[in-house]
């Protein structure tokens, strides 16, 4: 008797919204022709200059001790690159922290070949007439990873920690429009003007926003990486100026990348 | 010395695609910067193309063309192993000669 009510209700619905399901229809249209449009322009990826770029600098020997990048270690091993952004962010006894893949890469080029931890943290958003290290070597680390899966671990405790950090961070209101990561990432189907909001909370929407970053970013005209991602998000919270590599970044970055394992890492990517 | 161009080069049956990723800012000439002033044009105005030493493309790009171009065309007459060379110039006379061979 219930069962038949509700049918009862659901038809009388849509006897009186005739004009909803097809409105539906043509936003999934426009929604999959702008998807095979996407997939046109992925084509030609800017993405792979900066990929160029970055393995160059990796193999060079680069700062006073001269020495390339072939023994740093992005927690699969001295040198070993392939797949490493799967498996990050991590634990690091070396350093005794957890770190992301920027961060680890800073340690690199500042322990292996004595760059200044200054000038490593000089230009770390590239713009016109000036690039960014940082992001050249991520946008090559992570095209090592595409195809791998994600698979971010919590069995260490300091991970862990970061992870429940970064869950607390990101529902956390504040600033002067009392925002969290939430309150826009937090629901299906919204958006703010013509992008698309990923519903972070839910684990298709945080795997596919996690394994497109770093992406070459075409209203930047750069190669974004995941700090400036989160960098940009606290600017449009109102939030402080979001430090680079703070735990307050990796902790996001950690509860994100976490929350995305098992999918496929498909960057380096390639956005509006 | 100008960054590497990404080049692809490719025989599909009887036809030879090349897809050319090109790394330039293509300054408009009508962009101001954070100071309000004018950040002069800069960008790339034509494109060479040969395979085996006879010219496949030529073109004359202007302002309308967007930063790290990305051009990809087919042509008849390639044979796989060809060597595919492009060139492109600048309005500032600056060049940059990039090669592939045809797979």
């Amino acid at each position: 008797m219930a069962r038949f009510s509700t049918a009862a209700v659901v038809a009388a619905l849509l006897v009186f919204l005739p004009g909803a399901p097809q409105a539906q229809a043509q936003a999934s249209d426009t929604a999959a022709q702008i998807q095979e449009y996407r997939d046109a322009l992925a084509d030609g990826n800017p993405a792979e200059l900066w990929d160029a770029r970055g393995e160059v600098m990796w193999k060079e020997a680069r700062g006073p001790k001269k020495v390339s990048l072939a023994q740093c270690d992005l927690g699969m091993g001295a040198g070993v690159v392939k797949n490493a952004y799967a498996h990050l962010p991590r634990y690091f006894a070396d350093t005794g922290r957890v770190m992301d893949l920027e961060t680890r890469l800073i340690h690199c080029m500042t322990t292996l070949q004595g760059i200044s931890d200054a000038d490593a943290h000089k230009i770390l958003f590239g713009g016109p007439g000036k690039r960014s290290d940082v992001e050249a070597l991520a946008a090559y680390v992570t095209s090592q990873s595409q195809g791998a899966v994600m698979d971010v671990s919590l069995a260490d405790p300091h991970v862990r920690r970061m992870y429940a950090l970064g869950e607390k961070i990101f529902f956390y209101r504040g600033g002067s429009h009392d925002f969290a990561c939430a309150t826009c990432h937090g629901e299906e189907n919204k958006r703010i003007r013509l992008q698309d909001l990923p519903d972070l909370t839910t684990k298709s929407g945080a795997q596919k926003a996690y394994t497109t970053w770093p992406a070459y970013r075409v209203s930047q005209g750069e190669l974004r990486t995941m700090q400036w991602r989160l960098n940009d998000c606290f600017r449009q919270q109102r939030f402080p100026d979001l430090v680079f590599g703070s735990p307050a970044s990796i902790a996001l970055t950690t509860y994100l990348a976490y929350n995305a394992n098992g999918a496929v890492y498909a960057g380096p990517g390639l956005k509006r | 010395m100008p960054d590497p161009m990404k080049i692809r080069a490719n025989q599909l049956g009887d036809a030879t695609e090349v897809k050319v990723l090109m790394s330039h800012e293509m300054e408009t000439g009508q962009r101001k910067d954070a100071q309000g002033k004018v950040i002069p044009a800069w960008f790339i105005q034509s494109v060479d193309v040969t395979c085996a030493g006879k010219t496949v493309l030529t073109a004359q790009w202007g302002t309308a063309v967007s930063k790290n171009p990305f051009l990809s065309f087919r042509f008849k007459g390639g044979n796989k192993g060809d060597k595919v060379v492009i060139t492109w110039v600048d309005n500032r006379g600056e060049k940059r000669t990039d090669e592939a061979t045809v797979a």
